[in-house]
């Protein structure tokens, strides 16, 4: 149990830190900004959840275990709302996505 | 394993303070200097100092940055290019690191167990803390009854700072007058047209308020204390602030009610060591504040940790007022 327990945590880490990775070289490879919050945010949250999944399950049925679920809960909600407002704060700055045909702000036109 | 995450996390911190001295943009300066204290309470907590980590990271990485971007709200986003002597300036840094890394090679190596830090007051600290005081966290006893009187000199800091950021920003609290039209516009300031963000944050802000009480009475036993705590407690404030708008957060905790808690936390923690003179101990010697000397220790120590989360809250409260409320005038 303990063993399998082990190779369960392992992989939910392995996986979170290859989500987190790929958000990585999304930030920094993809062409504007909007995309990069894109790449950035979905991987993040995601590597967040299976990361702390992982040390959940290292951590086993304890107080810590409470903490990290409230920690992840605190994530989630945080987490995307951040990045809508980094992406709301970029188009009210004038930042226009690339082939947007019919912006928010003029739907008349 | 730790001396690696060490390395890497020093590392980044020194491509991050390179990242800082390049930019010429402010706001990018300031985002990098939030990263930069994060990374150092990383570090702070790979040492095992959790109370220094959480108090870098809530002021550090939490409420400095806030400061600096109201500040910035108030002045340009650009360094002004100044033409001065940069040989001068960069032979006086090459100087001052030689002599700094030169000092390095006398300090003890890193965990060292016979570093002169560990053989002076700390085993004594260890020591005397169970039998006492008798709480868990030595950090708090040290912090708040061994070194009581360090910790009244820095929250006495606090509070001076706090004194001189509102006379600088003329200590009146900010103007009610004007025309239907600019109150209009100020209730609107904030982010109240953006949904997810004030949803969000309403639901967090209790939440938020309940972990800095957590950390302020949950001191004696795990990281935490009244700094860390009133660091929190500002932050939730602040952050109902940036949603609801400036005024309304001075609505609900008015400028006269924070100038207040900033006296008051400093005048809770003299007041301590007062009662403690009057009960017939030294000044801050806690141990005469109840009939058993280990429980007048732990009732000093909630008393002064109180004193320090109020003025604290006070003092970060009304600076952030003090930025906020300036674009106003």
């Amino acid at each position: 149990m303990a063993l399998f327990l082990d190779i369960a945590s392992w992989a939910l880490l392995s996986i979170g830190g290859v989500f987190v990775f790929i958000g990585g070289v999304g930030a920094l490879r993809m062409p504007n900004l909007y995309t990069r919050i894109h790449a950035a945010s979905l991987t993040d949250t995601m590597g967040a959840v299976l990361i702390i999944a992982g040390v959940i399950l290292q951590a086993g049925a304890s107080l810590a275990a409470i903490k990290l679920a409230a920690i992840l809960l605190f994530l989630l909600l945080t987490s995307p709302t951040a990045s809508n407002a980094l992406a709301s704060a970029a188009l009210l700055a004038g930042l226009r996505p690339d082939g947007a045909v019919t912006s928010l702000e003029e739907p008349q036109e | 394993m730790i001396v690696l995450f060490g390395v890497f996390l020093l590392s980044l911190m020194v491509i991050t303070a390179l990242a800082i001295v390049r930019t010429q943009h402010l706001f990018v300066a300031v985002i990098l200097t939030g990263i930069f204290s994060l990374l150092m309470a990383a570090n702070f907590f790979l040492l095992d100092a959790a109370d220094v980590a959480l108090t870098e990271a809530a002021i550090g990485a939490g409420i400095s940055t806030v400061l600096f971007l109201s500040a910035l709200a108030l002045t340009g986003e650009h360094e002004s290019v100044r033409s001065s002597n940069r040989i001068l300036a960069l032979s006086v840094v090459a100087v001052t690191t030689l002599i700094v890394i030169y000092a390095t090679f006398d300090k003890p190596r890193f965990g060292d167990p016979l570093a002169p830090v560990h053989q002076h007051v700390s085993p004594w600290y260890l020591e005397t803390t169970p039998e006492a005081i008798d709480i868990p966290n030595v950090v708090t006893a040290v912090l708040a009854s061994f070194r009581g009187y360090d910790t009244l000199g820095e929250v006495f800091v606090v509070f001076t700072a706090g004194i001189g950021v509102l006379f600088l920003f003329g200590a009146r609290p900010p103007r009610n007058s004007g025309s239907p039209g600019t109150r209009a516009a100020e209730q609107g300031l904030g982010l109240r047209h953006y949904l997810i963000p004030r949803v969000v944050g309403r639901l967090l802000i209790p939440f938020i308020l309940l972990f800095g009480f957590y950390v302020q009475f949950h001191g004696d036993y795990g990281p935490g204390g009244g700094f860390q705590a009133g660091a929190i407690i500002a932050a939730a404030v602040i952050l109902y602030a940036l949603l609801e708008g400036e005024a309304q957060a001075l609505r609900v905790i008015p400028h006269k009610l924070l100038i207040g808690l900033m006296a008051g936390g400093a005048l809770l923690y003299g007041g301590v060591g007062v009662a403690s003179l009057l009960l017939g101990g030294n000044f801050l010697d806690y141990s005469v504040l109840a009939a058993d000397p280990v429980a007048g220790q732990h009732r000093g120590i909630l008393l002064i940790e109180a004193g320090v989360g109020i003025t604290v809250t006070g003092v970060l409260l009304s600076v952030f007022h003090a930025f906020a409320g300036r674009r106003r005038r």
